[in-house]
């Protein structure tokens, strides 16, 4: 569990690490290192050069500017989990993140990095999926922006190319009316999860005027439940309707049977976890 | 008087150096220009090794040597078979330290290189091609030993290793008059110790003096080196064996020789060079023992009241694909089948099978948590047919407190003599844990839930423990003459069990001194030269009344030496404070000063050595200063070699609550009574069952070392093989009780494994409690995960 021999640079601007990104077809950003890392001592993966990003303070820290959070790629978990201004524009953030791995896991592992891996089972993609988010990404060719919906891809894949970087994630703060819940089942506290679901809930007068929910740990990616979200909308979010929101939420498990979860039963934990979220969400909106 | 130390919670001695991090640890020992070696694995189960290529590795720049089997001389060939058993076929399989041929399991070393240092071994390992033939493989215990199956070893007809049968009593007799049989078929997965410390070797040849020392992080020092001296055909006293700080073992590191711990002292000699190995996780999950796959077939057979007469089991034991130490786990699995209950009648019968896995040797609890599991499963489904309490019906069975010593003819435990339980208080521990839960008004509460739609359940599981077996052990106790300190050592290793804590203490209460001022040694065969190992919940019992027997002997001499030196007689002498006093005076000697004077000395160093120079007045006496048969100073040597096992027992109960939606369950409650004799040190003790049953919430709901059909291994790091967390293992109420044994004289029981045992009986009842309402098939495997649970709903809602 030593990883093959690779160059380590550390530079301190966005350019340079693009540069040095570029000029390698091999290389990686290295960002907490806490899903790189163990790949590598796996040798699962064998960049031969990494960039460490940890240099470069253009690419830390939290604003909260016109109903958007906006999170630096380097900032650590546990930084937005415990940022008040972000959590007060969507306490959905602190929810999320307390479910990403363990503290000591959460001060070194970045928001970028969480991103960027596309882990399926991970929360702050599903978390960026469910609220709408998007992130700008930096290149040889400038930057752009790319909508969450566009972003994650397959396993461990987004749109990014090998030499661009993650900059800035941007969360919607959280819509007036509107309640909001996490829940995931892991089989320990802190593993990643073998289903969770964001559900943010708008309801006007008892009646749940939108519905936005995602679920991780269930497919290739996270995925947004747009027939579940279709159960729920314009009706009044009793039992009934969030139990036809959890068997709709079923059709989208395509994740293989794996050591811990038939198909049958990560789909029923789906809909349990839907029913679930959909009650919290529709509690706190109010309704 | 002394305070007595034995039985108080003295604080451990060890830990302030292990949190500060001041352990040292075998990857911690410094050994200037060490290198570093790393294994080539078989990427399959079972397959003909077709060519091994290392001429790419050979060239690397860091690299210094390569070795296959064709490379390391007379080591080609088996490992030693360390516990014969007339029942294994054929003498028994035991594996090559490198593979020769043919590879059995995945995992299997096939190469090791040695480079500067790890990372370069490990690219040199990538260098390295093996090209292999794959074979066809069985998995399945049952399929296994059917006919046409697959064969592991090409001699071994059905794959079946041992098969052994024990009686006692008449059982065929009392299943024929039985009012009532039962039968229940459980199955327990294949598990792993997983020690935070993986296994670890170095070596260091001085061909100098001809002196080999080896760092093992191993339970077995001296019977290592005795391993090696016979292997290497060394003299016993020129090799030198280390286990300095180990962090866990459970039973993985009992078992001597996994090929690196005589292929890095080989090389080290080979190459002049000292040899570092440190296993990595991936290469303990594949390539280190594993245990626990069993599935027994168990029947009883019993009169309408709930009296169980007879028992039969028959079950099938995984023993990988090879079975170094012998048949001990089945053993111990087949001679607890009984657990605490009167049973007379006993038919056990065991199939031990080859698969193409990495070998099956103890893993704390070494065949118990099985047994437990068939025989407390039985019970319940018994009482359930006859419409008894599960509570009750154990009551029903119990051996009495007057029935000791109850001994089980015909069924001989691990140390080869008879079941000879020898003390216990089977129904008071029944008792106090069903009065400390609660239970009327638990029922009480879990009828209130279920009429709210939720579901509570309450679960037991009863178990016995054989420990303290020989064949024995030794102490040694020795007053130092500078500064009065008590040194003691004994042949055992530590793995963080605080044998030097529980050993102060006893020998602290003989020589009257803090249990500071003790020394403690052990772990290094030049500490001390004879013993066996740490295992089987023996090192309290073997080694403490060893130590016990030799702190006697140094109190007398003490006390004679001090009655000498205050010109009393010894009557007079009481031993307090490092000092011994005059009983009801004021005048006294210290520990230093009478090693001091129990020395004669020429040279002097201080005031009190001066006492024992040959002018010194105190030192006129007749004849030569140190008498014939006398020898100097306060130093004294003993042996305990137990009758028999002694039986340790406890109860565990848990109240659950089940989830159905996402099929959860969460220990709300958790407690344990055992009983392991007189406690030495209550704190410790209690350390030892609450590690214990972490371990078995572990094997109860998480652990377990999957395969696929091709028998690669699917759980081979942390993120596969779930160990719990502490956030997964509830808080245990412990509560004590002590049945002394009447075995040895501290009165004391083994009590290292005892927390894990019963663990998975226990959620497995508790659950069936719980989702009784839903109509489930009984629980008859463990680990039970939700998904799992799941199946089983599923299967009662399609019912
Ligand atoms: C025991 C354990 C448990 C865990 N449990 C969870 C969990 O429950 N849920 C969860 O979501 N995660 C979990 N993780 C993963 C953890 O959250 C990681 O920190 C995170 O997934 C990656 O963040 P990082 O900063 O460590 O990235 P790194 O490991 O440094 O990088 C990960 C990947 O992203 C790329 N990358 C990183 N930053 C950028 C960037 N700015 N631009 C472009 N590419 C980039 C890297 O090249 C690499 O491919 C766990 C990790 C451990 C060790």
């Amino acid at each position: 569990m030593k990883p093959a021999l690779f160059d380590y640079v550390a530079p301190e601007t966005v350019e340079a690490a693009v540069a040095a990104l570029a000029g390698d077809e091999t290389a990686r950003p290295l960002a907490g290192g806490q899903s790189l890392i163990p790949t590598m001592n796996f040798r699962l993966s064998t960049p031969g050069r990494l960039v460490d990003l940890q240099r470069i303070a253009a690419l830390r820290g939290i604003a909260v500017e016109g109903g958007t959070i906006r999170v630096g790629a380097m900032t650590r978990h546990r930084e937005l989990e415990t940022d008040a201004a972000a959590n007060a524009a969507n306490p959905l953030i602190g929810e999320v993140l307390d479910n990403v791995a363990h503290i000591a896991i959460r001060n070194r592992g970045t928001v970028g990095g969480s991103i960027a891996h596309a882990d399926p089972a991970a929360e702050l993609p599903c978390l960026l999926v469910a609220t709408g988010g998007a992130v700008t990404v930096e290149g040889p060719g400038g930057s752009r922006e790319i909508a969450a919906a566009d972003l994650f891809r397959f396993h461990m894949t987004t749109s990014l190319d090998q030499a661009e970087i993650l900059t800035e994630i941007r969360i919607p703060a959280l819509a007036p009316a509107t309640g909001y819940a996490f829940e995931e089942f892991a089989r320990r506290k802190g593993d990643y999860a073998l289903a969770g679901v964001c559900t943010l809930l708008t309801v006007e007068g008892g009646v749940c005027r939108a519905a936005r929910i995602a679920a991780c740990g269930i497919a290739s990616r996270p995925v947004r439940l747009a027939a579940a979200e279709d159960a729920l909308a314009g009706g009044t979010l009793d039992e009934a309707a969030r139990n036809a929101a959890g068997e709709a939420a079923k059709e989208y498990v395509t994740a293989q049977a794996d050591l811990q979860a038939s198909e049958a039963y990560r789909k029923d934990l789906l809909a349990a976890l839907v029913r679930r979220t959909a009650a919290t969400a529709a509690k706190r909106a109010g309704g | 008087m002394s305070t007595r130390q034995f039985g108080e919670p003295v604080q451990r001695n060890a830990d302030p150096a292990l949190l500060k991090g001041e352990g040292a640890f075998i990857d911690d020992i410094s050994l200037p220009g060490a290198l570093h070696a790393a294994f080539v694995r078989s990427a399959h189960a079972r397959a003909r090794i077709r060519s091994i290529d290392t001429s790419q590795a050979e060239v690397l720049p860091d690299v210094v040597a390569v070795y296959t089997a064709d490379d390391i001389g007379a080591l080609d060939a088996e490992l030693p078979m360390l516990i014969p058993h007339p029942c294994i076929t054929s003498g028994g399989k035991t594996q090559r330290p490198l593979a020769r041929g043919d590879v059995f399991y995945a995992g299997q070393c096939i190469a090791m290189v040695v480079a500067v240092d790890r990372y370069a071994a490990e690219d040199a390992c990538a260098a390295i091609a093996v090209e292999y033939e794959p074979l066809p493989v069985e998995l399945d215990l049952d399929r296994a030993v059917a006919d046409g199956a697959p064969l592991v070893h090409d001699d071994i007809p059905n794959n079946v290793a041992a098969h052994f049968v024990q009686q006692s009593g008449d059982p065929d007799a009392a299943f024929a008059a039985a009012e009532h049989t039962t039968t229940v078929r459980v199955r327990l997965e294949r598990s792993t110790a997983a020690p935070m410390e993986c296994r670890a070797v170095a070596a260091r040849w001085d061909g100098v003096s001809g002196e080999l020392t080896v760092w093992d992080s191993t339970q077995a020092t001296i019977s290592v080196r005795g391993g090696l001296a016979s292997l290497f055909d060394i003299d016993e006293d020129r090799i030198r064996v280390i286990a300095p700080n180990v962090g866990g073992g459970f039973g993985q590191k009992i078992m001597m020789f996994h090929p690196d711990e005589i292929l890095v002292p080989y090389a080290a000699m080979e190459l002049d060079r000292p040899v570092k190995y440190i296993e990595d996780r991936v290469e303990n999950f594949i390539g280190a023992s594993q245990e626990r796959a069993q599935i027994h077939e168990i029947s009883l057979a019993a009169r309408k009241d709930g009296t169980v007469l007879a028992l039969r089991d028959s079950f099938v034991h995984d023993t990988g694909a090879f079975i170094p130490y012998g048949i001990a786990v089945a053993q111990v699995a087949s001679t607890s089948i009984a657990g605490p209950y009167r049973i007379p009648d006993i038919w056990v019968e065991m199939t031990l099978v080859y698969t193409p896995c990495v070998q099956v040797t103890p893993y704390r609890g070494c065949g118990r948590p099985q047994a437990c599991f068939a025989i407390e499963r039985a019970l319940d489904q018994l009482a359930d047919e006859l419409g008894i309490d599960r509570t009750e019906i154990r009551r029903r069975n119990f051996i009495g407190p007057g029935e000791f010593p109850y001994v089980r003819d015909g069924l001989l435990f691990a140390d080869g003599l008879a079941v000879n339980y020898d003390s216990g208080e089977y129904e008071k521990a029944l008792d106090l844990i069903t009065e400390t839960v609660d239970l009327a008004s638990f029922r009480t509460e879990q009828e209130a839930a279920r009429a709210a739609g939720r579901y509570l359940g309450f679960g037991l599981g009863f178990y016995v423990e054989g420990t303290g077996l020989g064949p024995y052990e030794g102490g040694h106790v020795k007053v130092h003459p500078i500064t009065g300190k008590v040194y003691v050592t004994t042949g055992l290793t530590s793995q963080g069990q605080g044998h030097e804590t529980v050993f102060a203490q006893i020998a602290a209460d003989q020589v009257g001194c803090d249990v500071k001022d003790v020394i403690f040694a052990e772990g290094d065969t030049q500490a001390h030269e004879w013993g066996v190992a740490t295992f089987a919940s023996r090192a309290a019992v073997v080694s403490g009344n060893a130590i016990h027997k030799a702190a006697v002997k140094a109190r007398a001499r003490i006390i004679a030496a001090a009655a000498n030196m205050l010109e009393t007689d010894e009557d007079s002498i009481e031993l307090r404070d490092g000092r011994a006093w005059i009983v009801d005076g004021n005048r006294s000697v210290s520990l230093a000063e009478i090693a001091t004077a129990s020395n004669p000395l020429r040279y002097a160093f201080n005031e009190a050595s001066q006492t024992a120079t040959q002018f010194a007045p105190a030192s006129t006496h007749d004849g030569p200063p140190l008498a014939e048969g006398q020898a100097p100073g306060i130093e004294e040597t003993d042996y305990f070699s137990p009758s028999h096992a002694t039986w340790a027992y406890g109860v565990h109960a848990a109240i659950v609550e089940f989830f159905p939606d996402t099929c959860a369950m969460e220990i709300r409650r958790y407690l344990c009574i055992h009983d392991c004799g007189n406690m030495i040190n209550p704190m410790i003790v209690e350390g030892q069952v609450m590690g214990g049953i972490g371990q078995g919430i572990g094997g109860a709901f998480y652990e377990r070392c999957a395969f696929d059909e091709n028998g690669t291994p699917l759980a081979a790091n942390f993120m596969d093989f779930l160990m719990p967390y502490a956030t997964e293992v509830p808080d245990a109420e412990i509560l004590h009780m002590e049945t002394p044994s009447p075995l040895n004289p501290l009165g004391i029981k083994g009590v290292g494994e005892a927390g894990t045992i019963p663990v998975s009986q226990v959620v497995a009842s508790a659950m069936e409690d719980a989702l009784a309402p839903l109509g489930i098939a009984p629980v008859r495997e463990s680990p039970m995960s939700p998904d799992m649970i799941h199946r089983l709903l599923s299967e009662a809602r399609s019912r």
